[in-house]
């Protein structure tokens, strides 16, 4: 197993994944009555990426929301870097380096592509609330330093044509890379990606896979993503959670869980005879 | 150029100064409708309790007097001096932040994810409870608002007009306010102010993104909270502004929070969510009661600058609902 191993372990295309840098211990989530998530245990390695999985409405997205602290889970704890988090404000845990997608696409339509990009930023811009409002020494050289790491962003994502445009203009696809863009620019520790590829076609998917590889290997961001494709999970992750009705069926490498009984009845029903 | 002329333009420039005051107005309700989706009902009040508290502060009026007297059998009114309008200003708007950090906690705080109705009914309470406080406060009689900003006919704007009567007997040149030219300079600089600051900085840029998704906002790291308080703080500052120009020109009474009422056909005309529209909307009803006023007068009587506003207001809700400079609102099915 490779739960088993502390000091982090090797993937099949040879990278070296770290330590523990999130631990989620015995997490429940109750709204009401329903239970949306039943004592779920698992971690996130430094570096690798980790997909969940599940057929729908078995609490994935909530896992992601508590994950991010749009979602305060009853019971249970979430370990951060070795320390337990305090229940906290999603603003807060953003700025603690974990930055999100949403799975409909939550950008700033009004604004530009760009300036979308650049509130990715905003929790590394240190200048006090007057300077800025003055647009003094300190707040311009900041606001250049930023727009130095955006662009780079832009060219990353190959988003160099639309930087102006206003992103309600933008097709499906499209704005689902300037959400990535812009949980980028924040220079996440873990990157969290709610169905990155929902409503894709083929070619836009592939794309979409190589900037979520791309990332990784460059930045050696943490990413955890929910995906319904099969076939571009067992492409992507390192290791897979698979979880039914709120509870966790399964968990190891893509190859351990495709063979996992539980989750091949989850996927494809049990006959009851 | 005819006499009819000549006074149909007069209607009109007086129609433009009165259209900058409820542009003033009209601003407040802009931004913090654009910022939180919340008809801020307590505007007026808001501009009305600047006001108060700026004359307050000027005359070194001690606060709750009539309260801590009838407690109290003491008999206090003055701290004995002036403050000077230089610091009066800065000290109103620290009340007015102050103000905006209660709201925030007592009030916004607790209705986060209701519906808009529901913040909506609670700032009509708030309007109540400001306009309140600011009776007891400040005590309930109308007083007079100097800021040092000039009253008067503006003679030189006069005496350079007089050659367009063409030497009619009957024309002395354009009268205008000098008040109502300083509070056409003062919204100018108001709105590039609020513009340059929404556009060009951190905050300015968080305050856009709050205005346009919530929950993206946090997932950026912006705490909603603190946007809360800036917007009503600018909000308040705004209405201190709407406060010094309306109490300068008419005195610090209560009716002053009914100016609220007018301008929410300029909303409907500007627009809810544009800066620019609630400047073109207040303008424009400004022109438009005056002129209208003026050619139909002599037929309907009149007294029709009481609804000409809600007219105009109704017919924009007919034709073009989002307003002049509005977002247009499409549902794709």
């Amino acid at each position: 197993m490779l739960d088993t191993q502390p000091e982090g372990y090797m993937t099949a295309d040879g990278r070296q994944i770290g330590g523990v840098v999130m631990e989620l211990k015995n997490i429940t989530l109750r709204f009401g009555g329903v239970v949306a998530i039943k004592d779920i245990s698992f971690d996130i390695r430094q570096g690798e990426i980790r997909a969940i999985i599940g057929p729908n409405g078995a609490g994935k997205s909530s896992m992601l929301n508590v994950i991010s602290g749009f979602y305060n889970p009853q019971e249970g704890d979430l370990i951060y870097k070795g320390e337990k988090r305090p229940k906290m404000a999603p603003y807060m845990v953003s700025r603690m380096g974990i930055a999100r997608t949403f799975q409909n696409i939550a950008l700033f339509e009004g604004m530009s592509v760009l300036d979308n990009i650049m509130t990715g930023r905003m929790h590394h811009m240190k200048s006090g609330f007057l300077s800025q409002a003055m647009w003094w020494g300190k707040a311009a050289r900041e606001e250049e330093v930023n727009r130095e790491a955006v662009e780079k962003v832009i060219d990353f994502l190959e988003i160099q044509a639309i930087r102006k445009t206003p992103v309600a203009r933008l097709p499906y696809g499209l704005k689902k890379r300037v959400e990535l863009a812009r949980a980028l620019a924040s220079e996440p520790q873990i990157l969290l990606l709610d169905e990155p590829m929902a409503g894709m076609n083929v070619e836009e998917k592939e794309d979409m896979s190589r900037f979520i590889l791309d990332v990784n290997d460059e930045f050696g961001t943490t990413i955890v993503l929910i995906e319904h494709d099969m076939g571009v999970v067992m492409d992507l992750s390192d290791r897979v959670v698979v979880m039914d009705y709120g509870q966790k069926i399964g968990d190891g490498t893509p190859e351990e869980v495709m063979n996992n009984q539980k989750v091949i009845d989850a996927y494809l029903g049990v006959s009851h005879d | 150029m005819s006499e009819t002329v000549l006074f149909a333009i007069e209607a009109a420039i007086n129609g433009l100064s009165v259209g900058i005051m409820y542009s003033l107005v009209a601003l407040g309700f802009v931004l913090i409708f654009k910022a939180s989706g919340i008809f801020n009902f307590a505007q007026g009040v808001m501009a009305l309790f600047a006001a108060l508290t700026l004359v307050g502060f000027q005359e070194g009026a001690v606060p709750f007097s009539h309260l801590i007297n009838a407690v109290f059998g003491t008999s206090v009114h003055h701290f004995g001096f002036n403050m000077p309008t230089i610091i009066a200003i800065p000290a109103t708007i620290a009340v007015m932040i102050g103000f905006a950090w209660l709201v925030e906690r007592v009030v916004l705080k607790h209705l986060v994810n209701q519906e808009p109705i529901i913040l909506f009914m609670a700032t009509i309470g708030l309007a109540f409870f400001l306009e309140g406080l600011g009776d007891i406060m400040w005590g309930a009689e109308v007083k007079r608002l100097d800021v040092g900003l000039p009253q008067g006919g503006n003679v030189w704007f006069e005496e350079n007009t007089q050659w367009l009567g063409g030497g009619n007997e009957n024309f002395f040149g354009f009268y205008i306010d000098t008040l109502n030219l300083y509070a056409i300079a003062i919204a100018a600089i108001l709105v590039i102010a609020l513009v340059l600051f929404s556009q060009y900085t951190k905050q300015g840029r968080a305050l856009r993104a709050v205005a346009d998704d919530h929950q993206a906002a946090l997932s950026v790291g912006i705490s909603l909270r603190f946007i809360w308080v800036l917007t009503w703080s600018i909000a308040g500052i705004v209405a201190l502004v709407a406060g010094i120009m309306w109490g300068s020109k008419s005195g610090v009474q209560f009716s002053l929070s009914l100016i609220a009422l007018k301008a929410l056909p300029v909303l409907m005309l500007g627009g809810f969510t544009s800066i620019p529209g609630a400047i073109a909307g207040g303008l424009l009803i400004g022109v438009g009661e005056k002129l209208f006023d003026f050619f139909m007068q002599p037929i309907i009587g009149g007294a029709t600058e009481n609804w000409f506003a809600y007219m105009l207001a109704l017919a924009f809700l007919l034709f073009r609902p989002q307003g002049l400079f509005g977002e247009k609102i499409i549902e794709r099915v």
